[in-house]
């Protein structure tokens, strides 16, 4: 099952919190959670606070465990974190010490300890324009504006060239004219490096703006990626002309749709998955995978 | 704005500068005591006379206010004036004339007295007249000395092993209730334990300032190492960092703030101890300068050492203090 269309599979992952005070019950925050993504494709994971997604993520990552299940990239099992998976957190998570040019340069150097220092320094300035960092490199994080603090951040991750980019909210802190400014350019620069991502987010027009798919989470607990929706809009996109393309709204609607009322009726409980088929989370020992949808072509 | 305020203050801490001047001024004031001679009878003239006392001598005594009991125990010690002063003064006697009776109820140095006595001493603060009477700086560099050895053993220790305990919750849990128990020792306590052990008094003191120092670092470093943002730290093991890669460039910069202050607090009180420990165990240093002063009754030298205590010891928290700032980020 190494082909192209499952580089990353997870097969019924499931996050279970004991519990902590006498007489609590365990929390299982999600169940059966499985889905794939093809390579090169720009996925983003959308639900209500609460429903794992960033637990997911840091499974993908490999900065967390699964209760049960297991993560599959490039036909190989996720065990712990590496190099191959690029990280964008919600909040930079930049070293505050070193300088934009010195976050990155300790990237680079991770993924390249071989490499000399002018080397090094060509890879990082290369990224750093990309996000549009031109004279910024030498300042510390505390002298950059939130905006440009993300883009130092989502440097750093493309700068060591992963296979797979994982981001959790990466705009989550920023203005909404910034974060514009910012998908942008995050859109052109995965259109030159063509890499995996998976990204969190709460904002559907950044959701349909940036992804071929859109992974819909129930609400926890029991919570579960209900489907797959396909974004096609043709690329390269423009904010300002995308919205008016006639399939906009229809997905945008379905997305809505499913935050207001699907996501919480689609909500499992312990009692009421298990009356559901796909209960078991495969079919006929097959990985039961959230259908694909198109609201377009509804 | 902002420089308003310094100036403001600056001006706000001469003027209570000044103030603290002026009431101990008034407090150790005293008049110019102009010593009454006094009348002797012709009586006591015969009987002095009689005991073989010169006539300018018995003028002179008289003429200091020494009372004619006084006079005549000098009369009937059979010395004369020169004697008397070959040998030290009245004073040495045990003879306190009107005036210096007058000095020793109000004995505590005005300001100015002790400002003569240290521009007597830092004109010449190395000299050397015997064991006991040592130049303020000569006793500075000893007990320098030993606060920094004892401080940078300290170092030595308390920064790996904090580094160590703040990595490993289990050695935290294993090693924290000792930590607990021997931090409130006083480091003096351990002062006839390191006399014992060690049977030497100047590696006795560098011992207790090295226990007295350890704490502070020990527990700052560890809480520094232990308390380094989890972001960053996944950061690390996403790019794969090693375990020592990891300590030198994420936990050690991220950490250092606190090791830092950790050391400033220890150093501050190294430098409390260290007079402590001085008083005990005398030879030299300004602990036991304090003390040497104190027992000879010269009170100006004292509060002159107590001040240089207190100037030198702002010194050393103020380097520290830059190094903190030089390792602090703004996150």
């Amino acid at each position: 099952m190494n082909d192209e269309s499952n580089f990353i599979s997870t097969q019924l992952l499931q996050k279970v919190y004991p519990a902590t005070k006498r007489g609590q019950e365990d929390l299982t925050v999600f169940d059966k959670v499985n889905f794939n993504i093809r390579k090169g494709e720009f996925t983003t994971c959308i639900g209500h606070s609460g429903c794992g997604k960033s637990t997911i993520l840091n499974i993908l990552a490999g900065l967390a465990e699964p209760t049960s299940g297991s993560v599959m990239m490039d036909g190989k099992s996720v065990s712990g974190p590496s190099l191959d998976k690029a990280v964008v957190f919600q909040n930079h998570s930049l070293l505050p010490w070193k300088t934009a040019i010195e976050n990155v340069a300790f990237a680079v150097k991770s993924r390249h300890p071989e490499w000399s220092l002018l080397q090094i320094r060509k890879q990082c300035v290369k990224y750093l324009e990309m996000v549009g960092l031109n004279d910024s490199y030498n300042r510390k994080p505390s002298e950059l504006s939130g905006g440009m603090r993300q883009r130092v951040g989502i440097a750093r991750a493309f700068a060591i060239e992963s296979k797979l980019l994982l981001m959790d909210e990466p705009f989550g802190a920023l203005d909404a004219l910034t974060r514009g400014i910012i998908q942008e350019e995050l859109i052109k620069i995965w259109e030159q490096t063509q890499q995996t991502v998976f990204m969190i987010t709460h904002d559907v027009d950044e959701a349909i703006f940036l992804s071929d798919r859109i992974f819909l989470m129930t609400n926890g607990p029991y919570a579960r990626v209900a489907e797959a929706v396909v974004v096609d809009l043709p690329r390269p996109r423009d904010r300002s002309q995308i919205v008016h393309h006639p399939d906009y709204y229809k997905i945008r609607n379905h997305l809505v749709d499913f935050l207001v009322s699907r996501s919480h009726e689609l909500s499992g409980s312990s009692n009421g998955a298990e009356e559901r088929q796909e209960e078991s989370g495969t079919v006929d020992g097959e990985l039961l995978l959230p259908p694909d949808v198109n609201p377009a072509l509804a | 704005m902002k420089y308003d305020r310094i100036i403001t203050a600056a001006l706000l801490s001469v003027g209570f500068f000044l103030l603290f001047l002026a009431v101990w001024h008034i407090g150790t004031y005293q008049e110019e005591h102009t010593v009454e001679a006094v009348e002797l009878t012709s009586e006591q003239v015969a009987i002095l006379e009689e005991a073989g006392m010169s006539a300018s001598d018995k003028e002179t005594y008289s003429s200091q206010g020494l009372t004619f009991d006084q006079i005549n125990q000098i009369a009937s010690m059979g010395l004369t004036l020169d004697d008397i002063e070959m040998a030290g003064g009245l004073e040495a006697f045990g003879f306190t004339t009107g005036g210096a009776a007058e000095e020793a109820k109000t004995g505590f140095p005005s300001p100015a007295l002790v400002w003569e006595e240290a521009y007597y001493q830092l004109s010449d603060p190395f000299y050397d007249r015997g064991p006991n009477d040592k130049g303020i700086g000569t006793q500075l560099k000893y007990s320098l000395f030993r606060v920094g050895m004892g401080f940078f053993l300290a170092v030595i220790v308390a920064v790996p092993l904090g580094f160590l305990i703040g990595m490993s919750p289990l050695l935290n849990m294993a090693l924290m209730p000792y930590i607990q128990i021997l931090k409130p020792i006083s480091p003096l306590a351990w002062l006839p334990v390191a006399l014992f052990l060690i049977k030497d008094s100047e590696k006795a003191s560098i011992f207790v300032i090295f226990v007295c120092s350890i704490w502070p670092m020990l527990i700052n470093t560890s809480f520094g190492v232990a308390n380094v943002k989890n972001d960053w730290l996944n950061i690390a093991k996403t790019l794969e960092c090693s375990k020592f890669r990891t300590a030198y460039s994420v936990i050690l910069p991220a950490a250092a703030p606190t090791i830092f202050t950790g050391m400033r607090i220890s150093l501050s009180i190294a430098w409390l101890v260290i007079v402590a420990a001085e008083m005990v165990i005398g030879g030299i240093g300004v602990g036991y300068f304090v003390w040497n002063e104190w027992n000879g009754l010269n009170l100006a030298s004292m509060i002159f050492a107590i001040f240089i205590i207190g100037i030198v010891g702002l010194c050393l928290d103020l380097t520290l203090g830059q190094f903190v700032k030089i390792f602090s980020y703004e996150d």
